[in-house]
């Protein structure tokens, strides 16, 4: 079981996935105990993969009982095992929350469709994680964002619209990448990842391994919506129905960026990827735009979805920046962040999903008195804010000390700088909805009758406590989980 | 929509190509672990006749042949048979995928074991993409109107 | 001469260039959005031209079939890229039928797939 484990976590997803549409046309309410126990395996799974790896190192599994490099690796190291927990949890959290949220907001006839599109969407995350092939992370990486669009699509009015736009950058950014493995094919005749780890270092000089090393960045820097790329990403997130935007936000930027960071330093070396291009300097000066682009963005917002999605693409800028410092500091912190701005997400997506459900709408100016019909959501949101922010108990202050730390190692005094600033902006674009949930009165409610205190239901509810929750733990813990994992996932040479 | 068109001439020859090109697409998915051919061509292929028929009856006619829940059931069969021989693998002991051990439940050596293990995988492969290019096709050409399509 | 060697003896990578460029003017030119899709298409193709091409070699290898008394290496072409362009294949196909449906679902809602007549629909509903 054990040894199997790493090949079951995207097996048993694919498999009830197709398994959910016979079921759900006999039992539509089937479908979701189903998903929940499917998740639940998975994070389940990523435990005991997790598990081998902190204490019998790497695992390779070989598909088909093929050798590599000829046959199919499945490949897990620390930083595969940290990111499997990661998403493997939070689409375990998310599919309990969905039940409500989606019953509300979608056609009824689209719920079994919904769940299988999802379960697939979490086979496509967990593989591209899983995977230890150049192509077959290609392939997943289109299964995810396939489903991602289908997701997408059925979400409201507008969703249509976006969802062509992201198609249209999605299929770029895919193609850029398949590109980047065909000129590494060429010169090297492998697609193993091992295997071209060992094989590229005598070929850096060469022409095409540079162009390759180009296209995947551009490739991947679509895919995780990086700031001149973005533009897909705050239509799509915001008209997309609220369950699917809190996972899509927690899971796809952030399996993107682990893609870009196992390009960047296991598939190239480290010193060839800070050294031969100046490609780090320049991923760090977008990234430091995308920090303040996006806050400066979310400022302008009055939805509350769509500020949350330009405050995701200032939080890709903080993950990229991170890598592009080239020190253990600044690659700790990017890895940190990675989980805490995945768990930020979810939690402040939930709680625009539970205003969604009980306001109708998701319009800042018109939420005052919230913190009287819904204190436990708006306590577990103002949790989720003061992370994102920054301040010390919760998760957030830890992966920006580090990123900070980082930056002040590299003397890039420009970046601390941005990060600082960007960090204020959020405060601001936060505060300001704290505002106007406490502080603003009623304009629509002339007679001075007491908001009834009404909360979401249970399952929703106790996802978005859970979340917050973990905030909390997971800042008190960090130094674990840096200690068992990360630390052993940052690259050789820095 | 597409809507009926009566037409002697094209009502005849499709359907005496439609048989044909059925058995010529099955004659392609089972030899596609032993030469040119297999799941994924065998399916289009399948799947193609099927579109003929769409083409010179119409969708109502097609439908009473393979009903939209029917289709949708066997894009999920494809994936599953897929999926469970790979699991199947598992269970039996070895790793996902690896033919040779599906001899414990197959009256055959490892070796031709690994060659039946591909024969089933290529069926399933067969089946799900002969559904799933239908319904596309069917999702498409009856613009979304089509029961069970996205409203 | 150099120059004539460097177009001709790479055509493959030429015409992979110039289809993928057509692709992408299309896509990021084209006001229509079936059109749009079409350069998105023909954007994929080339991707597939340029894997299919690198498979080839030099002194007549041929197709990847066993055949009767040709039992070395180099007398078939790499099948690799061929397998790999099979899946590629799968995933452009269910791309196009994605984006196909999502077209259905715009064109049901505004009544037309030219992009700036639905700009202009938006900018109305946005005054209302």
């Amino acid at each position: 079981m054990n040894e199997q484990a790493s090949i079951l976590i995207i097996a048993i997803p694919l498999l009830v996935s197709v398994l959910n549409i016979p079921i759900g046309l006999l039992k539509r309410s089937l479908c979701y105990p189903l998903t929940v126990f499917t998740t639940l395996s998975c994070v389940y799974l990523s435990f005991v993969i997790a598990d081998t790896v902190i204490n019998t190192g790497n695992i390779s599994y070989h598909v088909g009982g093929w050798e590599p490099p000829w046959g199919i690796e499945v490949a897990i190291d620390h930083l595969n095992a940290y990111m499997l927990v990661i998403i493997s949890f939070v689409s375990f959290v998310v599919s309990i929350y969905a039940k409500n949220s989606i019953e509300k907001e979608l056609l009824p006839d689209r719920i079994i469709y919904f769940y299988t599109i999802y379960l697939l969407l979490v086979t496509g995350l967990l593989g591209i994680l899983v995977t230890g092939d150049l192509f077959n992370l290609f392939v997943f990486l289109e299964i995810a964002s396939l489903a991602g669009y289908a997701l997408v699509a059925i979400g409201e009015d507008k969703a249509p619209l976006a969802t062509f736009n992201y198609i249209i950058m999605g299929t770029i950014g895919a193609c850029f990448y398949l590109l980047g493995v065909g000129y590494l094919y060429i010169v090297t005749g492998t697609l193993n990842i091992a295997d071209l780890t060992r094989l590229l270092p005598a070929l850096y000089h060469s022409k095409v391994v540079l162009a390759a090393f180009a296209f995947f960045v551009v490739g991947v820097a679509i895919k995780i919506a990086l700031f001149p790329l973005h533009t897909w990403l705050p239509d799509a997130y915001t008209h997309a129905p609220s369950t699917v935007s809190a996972f899509v936000a927690a899971t796809m930027t952030k399996v993107g960026a682990y893609v870009m960071i196992r390009v960047m330093f296991t598939v190239f070396e480290p010193n060839f990827t800070l050294n031969a291009l100046p490609t780090t300097e320049i991923l760090g000066w977008v990234a430091s735009a995308a920090m303040i682009f996006g806050c400066i963005m979310a400022l302008a917002q009055t939805d509350l979805k769509r500020m949350l999605a330009y405050i995701l693409v200032a939080e890709v800028g903080y993950i990229v920046m991170g890598v592009s410092v080239g020190n253990r500091a600044g690659f700790t912190g990017s890895v940190l962040h990675i989980l805490n701005d995945s768990f930020m997400m979810v939690s402040l997506f939930f709680v625009a999903g539970a205003i969604m459900y009980k306001e109708g709408h998701r319009n800042i100016k018109n939420l005052s008195n919230l913190h009287k019909k819904m204190p436990v959501t708006m306590g577990c949101f103002i949790i989720a804010a003061i992370s994102m922010v920054g301040v010390p108990p919760t998760a957030g202050f830890f992966s920006k000390w580090y990123l900070i730390h980082g930056a002040i190692n590299a003397q890039k005094w420009f970046f601390v700088a941005f990060l600082l600033l960007s960090s204020l902006m959020v405060a601001a674009a936060f505060f300001r909805i704290i505002q106007n949930i406490f502080f603003q009165p009623s304009e629509s409610h002339t007679t001075h009758e007491e908001p009834v205190r009404d909360e979401v239901p249970c399952s929703m509810l106790l996802p978005i406590v859970v979340m917050s929750i973990s905030l909390l733990v997971i800042g008190f813990f960090s130094g674990q989980i840096i200690d068992s994992l990360i630390q052993h996932a940052v690259p050789k040479g820095f | 929509m597409v809507s009926r068109y009566e037409n002697v001439i094209i009502e005849t020859v499709s359907r005496l190509l439609i048989p044909a090109m059925q058995l010529f697409g099955l004659y392609v998915i089972a030899h596609g672990h032993g030469s040119p051919g297999g799941g994924f061509q065998g399916g289009c292929i399948l799947a193609a006749s099927f579109i003929l028929m769409v083409i010179a009856y119409d969708i109502k006619e097609a439908k009473s042949r393979m009903s939209e829940n029917l289709n949708t059931i066997l894009c999920c069969a494809g994936v599953f048979i897929y999926g469970g021989i790979g699991l199947l693998c598992v269970i039996l002991g070895g790793n996902f995928l690896d033919y040779s051990v599906l001899h414990k439940v197959l009256p055959v050596d490892p070796v031709k074991a690994r060659y039946m293990g591909i024969f089933g995988v290529e069926i399933g492969v067969g089946i799900a993409v002969m559904a799933v290019m239908v319904s596309i096709f069917l999702n498409i050409a009856s613009g979304g109107e089509h029961e069970g399509a996205m409203k | 001469m150099d120059t004539m060697d460097f177009i001709i003896g790479k055509y493959n990578y030429w015409v992979y260039i110039v289809l993928m460029m057509i692709g992408f003017y299309a896509m990021i030119a084209k006001n229509n959005f079936a059109k749009k899709l079409v350069g998105m298409n023909i954007f994929q193709t080339a991707i597939i031209l340029f894997f299919i091409s690198t498979s080839s070699k030099t002194g007549g290898a041929t197709i990847p079939i066993i055949q009767a008394g040709m039992d070395k290496a180099h007398q078939y072409i790499n099948p690799l890229p061929h397998v790999l362009m099979l899946t590629a294949i799968v995933v452009m196909v269910s791309t196009f039928g994605v984006a196909l449906a999502v077209l259905i679902m715009i064109y049901r809602r505004y009544k037309t797939l030219e992009e700036d007549e639905i700009m202009a629909i938006l900018k109305m509903e946005k005054q209302i």
